[in-house]
């Protein structure tokens, strides 16, 4: 048998209602395995071991022969995601000090479901990053091969996850923070349909385009997190009071005759690793033995995603970010005036990247350009929303596509670039703009061992038919 | 579109940040390159397009205007991680001189 900090969700909560063994030895597990490797890894800034141990006990317990999916297992929570008495830097030394009063309504839902946080995990701060390189925390690494970034803004739920030192993670995903740290470490992460859950509790980047999901080793154990996160809360006025589906009931049922959408647009650009286009379409091509019809499609506006996320998402972080001046919670400079308080507290409690996007919003939005900008990308907004629309309404069912056009680059490999690393979200962004739903899944390693995920989008609220399709593909060859 | 040092310095006062000359200097280029990408945009014809604020296609979202206390525990840690206080009391610098 694996070793306990290997299992899935799936397996180890059977082991635990089974009573093979308990989660204090679960979690202890976890605990040992961040000990361990921490220090090469660097997912987690704040281990909190007294109060996953005290939960674990809790959970024993507690436990029967009922079940309760998530009751005593392990999961680490990003940074920028509050959890009650527990520091939440989010990834930048502004909060370096900063321990929240609540949980976000996601945490709480897990924590009441019996779940046992070990922690809380590395990101670039505030969410700004593709490769976790802007953590004031220091970068971190990824599991299969070191010397390359983990991805990012989640890049440590992401290692944390593959490295065995959690069994899920809860991250946030504005533009590709979730799925695109999921693809280079080669788990599972969905973002959900922008008001499927909560984001109470979060730190919030853009609130136009943020969303909270699960990340996993299996499609499998996203469908029965999402069961327990996803739905409407007063605190919330953005989530939807639509039911929450099973969403691990129908995940074996067929897909056959469902039609599948090829954009071509995220095939025709040039960039793409030949390892991955190669290993993606071999995976495309399952979905034929599955009895999937495959549809060429055409997403016309795809390649105005990025520069319409990097006008709508600095715009709303600038706004956003205010709230972190050193006044009422954080780390507060010394300063001769009030003025100098907020601007000398800022400057050294956020890294440059958060500047920088603090810089461009600021000036989006500033007097006489926010027609030129903001206003503009709105628009074009709209225009990339409808293809997405058109295309689920009239052709398809959901659309595969690779979820970055290359594995996992070398750490400092693009940190000098800031517009070579916005362009790491080609193929996440787009979705995020739409607001519709998107899974991303290992689809294989390239012969120098780094993963390649695969996306699978769906129309709003059609996380369902995402995750249906990803665990078929996800276990077709077991 | 090239950004000035005065318009660097400009941004970064409204946006209370304090920054290093060679800041001034890195982010005036850094800037200008990515407004230059996104100038892409306006190869986009959005007349008549309609602005996307949100997507939930949830509108007037309301709730009893009812105040909801929070407990006495809460209230002292929201008290505990102010960086200064007087008493129960938030300290902060003047604010008119």
């Amino acid at each position: 048998m694996a070793a306990l900090n290997e299992l899935t969700i799936k397996q180890a909560s059977q082991g635990l209602i089974k009573k093979d063994f308990s989660s204090v030895e679960l979690t202890q597990a976890c605990l040992d395995r961040i000990s361990e490797r921490n220090k090469a890894i660097n997912a987690f800034i704040t281990v909190s071991d007294d109060v996953a141990l005290k939960a674990a006990k809790t959970a024993d317990d507690k436990m029967s022969k009922k079940a309760y999916p998530l009751l005593g297992i392990p999961f680490g929570v990003k940074d920028a995601i509050c959890v009650q008495d527990v520091r939440s830097t989010g990834g930048g030394k502004i909060l370096d000090n900063y321990v929240p009063p609540s949980d976000a309504t996601v945490i709480k839902k897990l924590r009441d479901a019996g779940a046992v946080l070990v922690g809380k995990q590395n990101c670039d701060a505030f969410g700004h990053g593709a490769s976790n390189e802007n953590s004031m925390y220091g970068p971190v690494q990824n599991p299969h091969d070191e010397s390359k970034v983990a991805g990012g803004s989640s890049g440590g739920s992401a290692a944390a996850v593959a490295d065995n030192q959690c069994l899920f993670s809860i991250a946030e995903d504005t533009g590709g923070s979730i799925r695109q740290p999921a693809a280079f470490c080669g788990i599972a992460g969905l973002r959900p349909s922008y008001g499927r859950n909560s984001r109470y509790g979060i730190m919030p980047m853009a609130s136009s385009l943020d969303t909270v999901g699960p990340m996993a080793k299996t499609v499998e154990d996203i469908a029965l997190l999402m069961e327990v996160m996803a739905g409407q809360d007063a605190q919330d006025a953005t989530t939807v009071a639509n039911p929450v589906p099973a969403y691990t009931k129908d995940l074996e049922k067929s897909i056959q005759g469902m039609k599948i959408g090829i954009p071509k647009e995220y095939f025709d650009i040039e960039g793409m690793e030949d390892d991955v286009r190669k290993i993606v379409e071999k995976k495309i091509e399952q979905l034929k033995d599955l009895g999937c019809d495959l549809v060429d499609i055409s997403l016309p506006h795809t390649k105005y995603a990025i520069p319409t996320y990097y006008i709508i998402v600095p715009s709303e972080d600038s706004s956003n970010l205010g709230r972190l001046d050193g006044i009422r919670y954080g780390v507060r400079a010394e300063g001769s005036s009030l003025y100098d308080v907020y601007a000398d507290s800022r400057a050294q409690g956020f890294p440059e990247e958060v500047k920088r996007r603090i810089m461009i919003g600021t000036y989006a939005l500033s007097a006489g350009y926010y027609d030129a900008y903001y206003r503009k990308a709105q628009r074009v907004r709209t225009l990339i929303k409808q293809d997405f629309e058109n295309a689920f309404k009239n052709e398809v069912d959901v659309i595969v596509t690779p979820t970055s056009p290359f594995p996992a680059f070398g750490v400092g490999e693009k940190a000098n670039d800031p517009l070579a690393m916005y362009l790491a979200d080609i193929f996440v962004s787009p979705g995020a703009v739409a607001g519709i739903p998107g899974l991303s899944l290992n689809a294989g390693n390239t012969n120098a061992g780094l993963p390649v995920g695969l996306q699978i989008m769906g129309p709003r609220l059609g996380e369902e038919t995402i995750l249906r399709v990803g665990h078929q593909l996800e276990t077709i060859n077991n | 579109m090239k950004l000035s040092i005065d318009e660097i310095e400009h941004i970064a006062t409204l946006a209370r940040l304090s920054l290093s000359e060679a800041e001034k200097k890195q982010y005036a280029e850094q800037l200008s390159v990515i407004l230059e990408y996104i100038d892409m945009l306006n190869e986009v014809d959005t007349d008549g397009v309609e602005e996307t604020c949100q997507v939930t296609g949830l509108e007037d979202v309301f709730r009893e205007d009812v105040v909801a206390s929070s407990s006495d525990e809460e209230r002292k840690k929201m008290i505990d991680s102010f960086p200064e206080t007087v008493g129960n009391l938030l300290k902060v610098k003047a604010v008119f001189e």
